[in-house]
């Protein structure tokens, strides 16, 4: 225990600290706080009124448990007592207690909210700070609302100390941050903008702050801070480093102030007075021209003072974007600051850089430093940095030097952290891509891309390139030549085969000439991959067998063979077995010349923005790809390569695929297009894919069917997000469990649902009410959030009701809407009865309209099911068709459970 | 903004937390483990920097303590390292070479020198006299304990 304890030291508390210290174990502690807690409990609980002095000893004791990372339960109305005490030091710890421990206890806040209005009211300063102290670190809609008006007046007030203005300017911004609605500026608007003209910099210092939110939100009503801004910090940079007193760190003066002097003109296009701009202009040279002046101190805390000022100054800069000038010399420093031997500097300059090279000013100003952020990449021992200068290689990436930067940013990636390949491997590619003229070296890029990196190419990327291939025929023999040599090695990645697959399957008849690619050497390579592979690829390749036979008659044995052969004909996947028997039956029965229609080369993609791009984008999260770039990348995209945007797997020629195939691009635009296709879609597929994708865009209803006659499973998957659903039924009430799982590792935000009865369903099903809170905005990546929805059936109803879900994924707004599987069906009760009791009710629904028919064709195999209730059901064995007829009292019950049923055979 | 400090051993042991946003303790608990883990497992002379979240992250070791500030994205980074350097100042100023122990047994003490530096996550007051003069004060308060509140006014 140290000796020194200025002020009163509480010795109990020291005593007790020490005693934590010295315990051996967890177990230990947790013993001696339980000990203490109850000695606690028992002080506040006794008979004897507890003095101020030890209320706040056992104040503190609890607080500091709670800090521990215990649960603390009681003593707030001890502490809230010690807010009452005219002894500022209860009165300070009882201020603390509140601070750190909120509770939301609605009593508690009312006692609360009135101690602070009695310091308020005070006017006494200290008193007075800590009551602001308490609100803005409590900083609750409650607090807002008692205290947003009569801030603003202590603000401004003209006997206001200098300490409580400081206090009471944060103390509103805070409150401003959390319930805007409640404080209302109006007439203080100008006397809180004077506030920076104030001579004491410690107010001016809180006070911009505050300005610089409200600027932010009400740019024109705050305007005027503009001109006072500028000479504000006109006469800070201009002064000695004596000046200012105090407020000179490290022989800079005001540095905090300048900062926020800057950042705040930078919620404000230039200035439009010429006399306030020429003022400003010369603060920033001045700013850049103190960088190249001798350092008045060796302390790092003099530089990163300066710095900061220089750097803030350079956003300004940045910010402007019209002093060619002043970018061109803002580069330059920052060219100075990309070697210097602080790596906090390096860093800096590095990011900042970034942002100057969109400008079209400095853009080649920025790319006269290539070398040194190539030599940073490559020598840089903290990966931070190293992954700041391959961002700004990115961003200073232009025809002109896009091989080069292309070509090393390659070679960092075979040592690149594992945390930040994926990045960098979707940067590649979008360089390669936007910057190629000539297609065989985005060919090539592409195929080392995956030669280097091949698990950290994801689908996007090698969609991109088949996209590319199939759009552009110069480019599509060098490609076959390509793939077929790639292949050759004896380990290649999985997604080396998927493009070798798809390539040499559209195109190996380019190099089929030469008799070192004869059509059998090229499938006899490609089959030496197959077993290797997963399903997903083995079912690509088989497609590509196919169009083998197609391209080249003479395989068309060899091939048969392999289709024919137990391991894939029986082989236990079904799509793997579908794919081996829809292939084999077309090859043999099918025409050459239906052959050659339905197995024709894939048509053009159509022209849409890079998926990769998208896919950039949510990985960096909103904002990080500039909307030029975007643009940029799109109209060059657009107009080299007529890159399409849907997914080139052999899928779309064939029968439908797992998940993996997903069509990309088309996810984010309507992910209901993405719904797991179920397994047993024919080859007839391919000519209803060819149309627009999935008619039932507005709603997803593909899981609804299934639920007819089950209440637990998967009601939607996509890429991004599974929904499961558990429901339970008794008479006429429901409960339905919904499960939501975020599929990827990125979390969702704003996630929304909402529950809706379209039409006159809201008359039928009660309150389909969302019984517990709304689900949690966020959704972290991999985890599952549920809800509970009640029901309560009132009539019989047809429709069902829909869920809408919305949220954010990456940048982009992801919507989709279900139907809720919620069936008259599911409030049915079972009866038993004798068949001649069911034959009598049978004879007594009589009238025609409550008897509904249906004859149709069996979906499923046929097996004798058993139907209770008042079904029967005829079936017909030789037209493999069923009729099904039933009976109900009601008819539009009788109309509906039809409609249901037929699905379900 | 600010959003929160932290201050922690080598061994990852928290010594003070100050959240300038309110977050649910389950956060909280997270975020500290985060944050420990994080900066412990940096190697020697790395920048100061990280990116976590939307958030940077500015830490700096003194002594046997960490400092870990979190500040919002377009916050300037160099700046924060000071902001950390002037409560490690005015830590020292007030116990006189401050070290771990200090913060660990008046713990209450770093929490109102924060406050008087800080507030609501922005700048109150950079001048180092100026926070001492206000914590004086109120320790000369403490001292004398039967003081009632007018003679406050004095310090004010």
């Amino acid at each position: 225990m140290p000796a020194v304890s200025k002020g009163d030291g509480m010795r109990g508390l020291a005593v007790f600290i020490s005693d934590i210290r010295n315990c051996k174990s967890k177990e230990a502690e947790i013993k001696r706080i339980n000990k203490e807690l109850a000695n606690i409990r028992s002080k506040f609980k006794g008979d004897k009124a507890l003095d101020g002095y030890s209320k706040k000893k056992y104040v503190c004791k609890l607080l500091f448990i709670f800090l521990l990372g215990h649960d603390i339960d009681f003593g707030h109305m001890e502490a809230v007592n010690l807010l009452s005490s005219n002894k500022y030091t209860e009165k300070q710890i009882g201020y603390l207690f509140i601070s750190v421990l909120v509770n939301s206890n609605s009593e508690l806040i009312r006692l609360i909210n009135n101690a602070i209005k009695n310091d308020l009211s005070s006017r006494n300063p200290t008193f007075m700070c800590l009551a602001l102290h308490c609100i803005a670190n409590v900083g609750s809609r409650e607090m807002a609302e008692a205290f947003a008006s009569e801030i603003p007046r202590i603000l401004v007030a003209g006997d206001t100390m200098d300490s409580v203005k400081q206090s009471a300017a944060l103390c509103l911004l805070r409150l401003y941050k959390t319930s805007p609605d409640l404080v209302l500026m109006g007439e203080w608007t100008s006397r809180v903008v004077h506030l920076l003209n104030d001579q004491h910099m410690g107010v001016v210092t809180a006070a911009i702050s505050l300005i610089t939110c409200l600027s932010q939100k009400n740019p024109d009503e705050f305007k005027t801070c503009v001109s006072l801004a500028v000479s504000r910090l006109s006469r800070i940079v201009s002064s000695a480093s004596t000046d200012l007193q105090d407020y000179t760190y490290y022989f800079v003066p005001a540095p905090w102030l300048s900062c926020k002097l800057l950042r705040l003109l930078q919620c404000y296009p230039p200035p439009e007075d010429g006399a306030v701009k020429g003022r400003l202009v010369e603060c920033l040279e001045t700013i850049l021209n103190k960088a190249q002046e001798p350092p008045k101190s060796k302390k790092v805390q003099h530089s990163n003072a300066k710095n900061a000022i220089l750097f803030e100054a350079i956003s300004l800069i940045i910010h402007y974007d019209s002093e060619p000038n002043l970018l061109v010399r803002a580069c330059n420093q920052l060219g100075q600051f990309l070697q210097h031997r602080e790596t906090n500097l390096r860093y800096l300059a590095l990011e900042s850089m970034c942002t100057l090279a969109s400008s079209e000013f400095s853009h080649e100003a920025v790319k006269t430093h290539i070398e040194t952020v190539i030599n940073a990449l490559k020598t840089e021992r903290d990966v931070s940095v190293r992954q700041r200068a391959a961002d700004l290689l990115y961003a200073m990436c232009d025809r002109s030097n896009a091989k080069q930067i292309v070509a090393e940013m390659l070679s960092y990636l075979e040592t690149a952290d594992y945390s930040i390949r994926e990045e960098m491997v979707l940067k590649v590619a979008i360089l390669a891509e936007k910057y190629a003229v000539d297609y065989s070296w985005y060919v090539d890029t592409i195929l080392n891309l995956i030669r280097i990196a091949g698990d950290y190419v994801s689908e996007e990327v090698w969609y991109r390139v088949i996209q590319i291939v199939i759009n552009r025929d110069d480019v599509q023999g060098y490609a076959a030549k390509t793939v077929f040599e790639a292949l050759q090695a004896p380990a290649c990645h999985e997604n080396m085969v998927k493009v070798g697959g798809y390539i040499l399957g559209e195109f190996g008849n380019l190099i089929a000439g030469d008799p070192r690619s004869s059509p059998l050497v090229q499938f006899n390579l490609l089959h030496s991959k197959f077993h290797l592979c997963s399903v997903p690829t083995r079912a690509l390749l088989l497609s590509a067998y196919i169009k083998f036979i197609n391209l080249f008659p003479e395989t068309k044995a060899t091939i048969q063979e392999v289709l024919r052969c137990d391991s894939q004909i029986r082989n236990s996947d079904v799509e793997l077995q579908q794919r081996a028997v829809e292939y084999l039956k077309l090859s043999s029965i099918a025409s050459t010349d239906v052959l050659a229609t339905v197995l024709e080369e894939m048509p053009p993609f159509p022209e849409r923005e890079s998926s990769i791009l998208a896919k950039l984008k949510k990985k960096k999260g909103p904002g990080a790809v500039s909307v030029t770039e975007l643009e940029d990348s799109k109209r060059e995209g657009g107009e080299l390569n007529g890159g399409g945007d849907r997914g080139p797997d052999t899928a779309a020629m064939a029968s439908t695929p797992s998940p993996s195939a997903d069509l990309l691009g088309i996810r984010s635009a309507a992910p209901v297009g993405a719904a797991p296709a179920s397994a047993g879609s024919l080859l007839v597929d391919v000519f209803s894919e060819a149309g627009p994708i999935a008619p039932s865009a507005a709603v997803n209803d593909d899981g609804f069917l299934r639920f007819v006659c089950k209440n637990n499973g998967v009601l939607f998957e996509n890429q991004l997000l599974q929904i499961g659903i558990k429901s339970e039924y008794r008479q006429n009430l429901g409960r339905m469990y919904l499960f939501y799982g975020n599929k990827t590792s990125v979390q969702f935000a704003s996630f929304t649902t909402t529950v809706s009865c379209p039409g006159e369903l809201q008359s039928h099903i009660l309150s389909m009410h969302l019984c517990t809170k709304p689900v949690e905005p966020l959704v972290e990546g991999g985890a599952q959030i549920q809800q509970v929805l009640n029901i309560e059936c009132l009539t019989d109803f047809s429709d069902a009701p829909l869920l809408n879900i919305k949220f954010r994924y990456g940048g982009a707004l992801q919507n989709l809407t279900l139907k809720l599987p919620v069936t008259i069906n599911k409030f049915f009760q079972p009866t038993e009865m004798t068949s001649s009791d069911f034959f009598q009710r049978w004879k007594q629904l009589s009238q025609p309209q409550q008897e509904a028919q249906k004859i149709f064709k069996a979906n499923h195999s046929m097996d004798t099911e058993v139907l209770k209730a008042k079904v029967r059901q005829n079936v017909t064995p030789h037209s493999i068709m069923y009729r099904l007829t039933l009976r109900c009292s009601k008819d539009s019950v009788s109309r509906r459970l039809c409609e249901l049923l037929a699905e379900q055979f | 903004m600010m959003r929160f400090l932290l201050l922690f051993s080598r061994q990852g042991k928290l010594r003070l937390q100050k959240w300038f946003t309110p977050i649910s303790e389950r956060e909280k608990k997270k975020i500290i483990r985060d944050m420990t883990s994080m900066v412990l497992a940096r190697q020697p002379r790395s920048c100061n920097f990280l990116h976590w979240k939307d958030l940077k992250i500015i830490y700096k070791r003194y002594a046997s303590l960490y400092f870990c500030l979190a500040i919002e994205n377009q916050e300037n980074e160099l700046l924060a390292l000071e902001v950390i350097h002037r409560y490690v100042e005015l830590l020292d100023k007030y116990f006189g070479n401050v070290c771990e122990l200090d913060i660990i047994f008046n713990f209450e003490k770093a929490y109102f020198i924060l406050d008087e530096f800080l507030m609501g996550g922005e700048i109150q007051e950079t001048s180092k006299q100026m926070v001492n003069r206000s914590i004086e004060a109120s320790d000369m308060l403490q001292e004398d304990d039967n003081s009632d509140w007018y003679e406050v006014e004095l310090f004010g």
